[in-house]
């Protein structure tokens, strides 16, 4: 091979570098382990790490992951495919995104949804710079965000979009009711550009999205709807909220079939009404036909796409989240929409019969009243941090402390049993939890 | 070849009994929350849906299938070890807001990584937090913003690129609220020195740089650019979408670069996924360390074992902020993880030297067929790129038809038309990971379709023959648009 190139030695090719930036080794680098040893390490750190109960939720979800899913989705050919660039050599992933945008516009019930953003946080991000270009009617670049928005999706957003000049208000929280007071949306005076709707809320409340939506929109912002997956199956889809539906929908994909994994990779997902499509970010996928008249899949709209209008792109994104895309929709076609019914009914339902157990212990109550998805918060009679400590040690992850994030709610705490917890599982918390406090 | 919709096998009560809970559950969740209609999801059983994605898997080419000589993308073999390990369950099932005390094995993988990326890059610090190249670069250039708001310098908003940069540079500078100046680059493939002396000034935020550039060369003037650059008041912004030319060889801290992102699907051989998730972890100097993202990963040393620990806002008050929900792309990050120590201080320099090498040979034996190179006389760094301009005006044959046509031999495309200042290109990787011979058949296969188009041109422009479909229609695509199916 040198000597086809033409040059003495291996060194040779790199002479164009300035001699005095070469370097001789790599300090700080270890020596290379064979497969058996690295082996050998992982096991030990993964084993380290294994074994808790586990009773948080707080936006990543412990769900029942069918075998099929990552044993098809890390087939070679769609885990070391790239981003479907040739789309005569790349069919299968670009089907495969069609059908996730497909399952993704009926769950949020809009039309078209993009192929995935980088995760749920950063797709509130993007839909917050998305509503500013659609929104032609305001100046405004003030996005309004119900009070069961997601505090670290807030930072996030904020860190994203915050550089070119959105601003993310939060409405008060109804400390009763655990869900937002939008009384101060009605005088009209600052209307936003948008307004954003989690639902169900970080404290697994439920809003009251009709109201909210028509409010909004009477007042000429957009709505953003911030949506669970899984409970898309039973809940009320963002397109069919108020009188007009929301505009923007987007999420946390990770309930679909993707492993908690310390936070990632997830996937957030994207969807809106026809109207919008060409401010949505992302790659999308459309069907055509070929040459012969037959359908065939294709990358479109890449108009609006960095690698054509560069600096005046919607967004800078361009390699997303593929695979995790393919788990979910391997995932969504598993469990088919009885299926997702089930896992979110049940999941509902554990929290409750969780709920229902703890709250019977002396000095833990209910925080807020009305009616929760699968996670609520719990108020206790002391400081919240000790206890789950003390919780953690006897191998339960007891939930989250909110005293950090939301101090005005006092000792509390936030918990989340799913489809995955059984009798015996939420008894245990239980147990422990009794033994704690007394 | 062709595979129906998985709607158009759906029906009705038909289900994967294994996967879901046995009944629905009883809900108390008042009637004016729910949804009156059932989401379209397909009805289905387990059989059926196994066949479908695998079927849909067999119509894709990718690395573990064919050559993959994506330019600039790095298709590397990715080693079945890092996925195996990274999807332990004790990794997998770990929630991400669990206490420290159940993550002492994965922080342990975190912070050994964020110190051999330290190590290779010659920076001072890293963040692993960011989910992609892209959002990377946007840390990186938030990060040069933030320095200079806080050195009473908020007016400097010229990001420097140039124009061969990859179209993200300018659409992060944008997203950041920034500016962007566009540099020439000189015929030689280098910057335009005394264009770059003319461009910067007291706005200049920074200029962003890929080394060896999207052209595949070396930028050869690096020590001068850093020189001017920063003696304006600009900091040095390195993308990193090549460092697998140089891994090991130079690094970016000695360059001077003040902030870099990493790809780690790229040069740390994470899966690509069909279009990630990827990984863009950054590196900075000690100028931009208190505005890294958070979270990153802290060691307490004490008696015992040593105690990881997550640095957060109360730690970095001067940080940019969060950019994922969590910690980012914590899966891809171990494979990364699996792969440095699999590969070793040696390794590392050897993907440098076989990626080189490998990608000289290749230019070589086209440059001897006859293709014209963009950049003749230099030497390609783990890439490079031929232009197609004289067989386009003699022959009609356009970089899109050579690509197409290398689909039926077997080999995905090369990068085509990018970069967009050399006509009718085609970027060509080969990595370090493939043989000679795999080479020496994709050579002849250039070879043969610029025979075949002399002979019969019309033949192949219709190519491919082989694939599931045949070319397809963009302009339908984009004119009638149909991106999710309908009953």
């Amino acid at each position: 091979m040198l000597v086809a190139i033409g040059v003495p030695d291996v060194e040779s090719l790199f002479d164009e570098i300035p001699k005095e930036l070469l370097i001789k080794d790599l300090d700080g680098i270890p020596d290379a382990l064979g497969e058996m040893e690295i082996s050998r390490l992982m096991r030990a750190r993964a084993a380290e790490d294994s074994g808790p109960s586990c009773f948080i939720g707080a936006g990543a979800y412990e769900h029942h992951i069918p075998a099929v899913v990552w044993d098809i989705a890390t087939r070679g050919e769609f885990y070391s495919a790239y981003t479907p660039y040739q789309a005569e050599a790349s069919q299968g992933t670009l089907q495969t995104i069609y059908e996730y945008q497909s399952m993704i516009a009926s769950l949020t019930g809009l039309d078209a949804s993009n192929a995935s953003l980088y995760d749920g946080a950063s797709a509130l991000a993007e839909a917050a710079l998305m509503a500013v270009r659609a929104n032609r009617g305001t100046k405004s670049r003030r996005i309004l965000l119900a009070a069961g928005v997601n505090g670290t999706y807030r930072k996030v957003a904020a860190a994203i979009a915050g550089s070119q000049g959105l601003t993310f208000d939060r409405l008060p929280l109804h400390t009763g009711t655990g869900t937002s007071d939008f009384s101060s949306l009605r005088d009209g005076s600052d209307a936003p550009v948008a307004v954003v709707i989690q639902q169900p809320g970080f404290f697994g409340t439920l809003e009251s999205i009709h109201e909210i939506t028509d409010l909004a929109h009477s007042q000429g912002a957009l709505v953003i709807a911030v949506v669970n997956p899984t409970s898309l199956a039973i809940l009320e889809a963002p397109g069919c909220w108020g009188e007009q539906g929301a505009d923007i929908a987007c999420g946390e994909g990770q309930p679909l079939g993707v492993p908690l994994s310390s936070g990632g990779p997830y996937f957030g997902f994207m969807a809106c009404k026809n109207a919008l499509i060409r401010q949505m970010p992302g790659r999308i996928v459309g069907r055509t036909t070929d040459l012969d008249g037959n359908p065939g899949f294709t990358l479109t709209l890449q108009a609006r796409e960095q690698h054509i209008r560069r600096s005046k792109a919607t967004s800078n994104i361009c390699t997303n989240q593929g695979l995790m895309v393919t788990a979910a929709t391997i995932y969504l076609s598993l469990l088919g929409q009885e299926g997702l019914a089930r896992v979110a009914s049940t999941s509902c339902r554990r929290t409750e019969e969780l709920v229902e157990m703890l709250c019977a212990i002396d000095g833990v109550d209910h925080l807020f009243g009305g009616p929760h998805f699968h996670e609520c918060g719990l108020r206790l009679d002391r400081p919240a941090g000790p206890v789950l400590d003390a919780l953690a040690a006897r191998g339960i992850l007891g939930g989250i402390d909110l005293s950090g994030t939301n101090p005005e709610l006092g000792n509390a705490l936030l918990v989340c049993a799913t489809e995955t917890k059984t009798k015996a599982d939420l008894e245990a918390y239980r147990d422990a939890l009794r033994d704690i406090m007394s | 070849m062709h595979e129906p919709l998985i709607f158009e096998k759906s029906r009705r009560g038909r289900r994967a009994y294994a996967q879901a809970p046995a009944e629905r559950a009883e809900c108390t969740i008042p009637a004016e929350f729910l949804r009156d209609e059932p989401p379209m999801l397909p009805e289905a059983s387990e059989l059926q849906v196994v066949r479908h994605f695998t079927r849909l898997s067999q119509q894709n080419f990718s690395i573990d299938t064919h050559f993959y000589p994506l330019g600039s993308c790095t298709m590397k073999y990715n080693p079945r070890a890092c996925n195996l390990l990274a999807m332990l369950p004790g990794f997998a099932s770990r929630h991400p807001l669990g206490p420290d005390r159940y993550g002492q094995g994965f922080l342990a993988c975190m912070h050994e990584l964020q110190e051999m990326l330290k190590a290779v890059t010659g920076m001072k610090a890293v963040s692993l937090t960011p989910m992609a190249g892209a959002q990377g670069e946007l840390t990186g250039v938030a990060m040069i913003r933030a320095y200079h708001v806080a050195r009473g310098e908020p007016h400097r908003l010229e990001v420097i690129v140039p124009d061969a940069a990859h179209g993200t540079n300018p659409a992060t500078a944008t997203m950041c609220g920034c500016v962007v100046r566009e540099l020439p680059t000189g015929s030689d493939g280098d910057i335009d020195l005394d264009a770059l002396r003319r461009a910067v000034g007291p706005n200049t935020a920074g200029i962003m740089l890929t080394n060896p550039s999207t052209l595949g060369v070396f930028e050869r003037n690096i020590t001068e650019v850093a020189a001017i650059v920063h003696a304006a008041g600009g900091l040095l912004y390195y993308d990193g979408a090549n460092l697998n030319a140089i891994l090991g060889k130079v690094r970016p801290g000695d360059m001077e670069f003040d902030v870099i992102h990493m790809n780690l699907h790229k040069t740390f051989s994470t899966p690509h996924g069909g279009g990630g998730p990827g990984s863009g972890a950054v590196g900075v100097g000690i100028r931009l360390m208190p505005f890294l993202p958070i979270p990153i990963v802290g060691k307490r040393e004490g008696k015992g074992d040593p105690e990881y620990f997550w640095l957060s806002e109360e730690h970095m008050p001067q940080s940019i902020g969060r950019l994922s929900g969590f910690m980012g792309n914590a899966g891809v990050l171990l494979r990364a993880y699996v792969y440095m120590r699999m590969l070793g201080r040696d390794g590392m320099r050897r993907v440098a030297e076989f990626a080189t090498l490998n990608a000289n040979y290749l230019m070589a034996r086209l440059e001897q067929a006859g293709f014209e190179l963009a950049y003749p006389g230099r030497r390609a760094s783990h890439e490079f790129i031929v232009t197609l301009k004289r067989q386009a005006k003699s022959l009609n044959l356009t970089a899109m038809d050579v690509a197409k046509a290398l689909l039926d031999h077997g080999f995905h495309a090369p990068t085509t038309y990018f970069p967009l200042l050399v006509p009718e290109c085609l970027l060509i990787e080969p990595t370090e990971t493939e043989t000679r011979e795999m080479m020496d058949r994709f050579a002849d296969a250039m070879i043969a379709i610029v025979r075949e188009a002399e002979t019969d041109i019309r033949r192949l422009k219709g190519a491919p023959y082989t694939m599931p479909v045949r070319r397809l229609d963009d302009v339908k695509a984009a004119r009638n648009l149909d991106l999710a199916w309908k009953p």
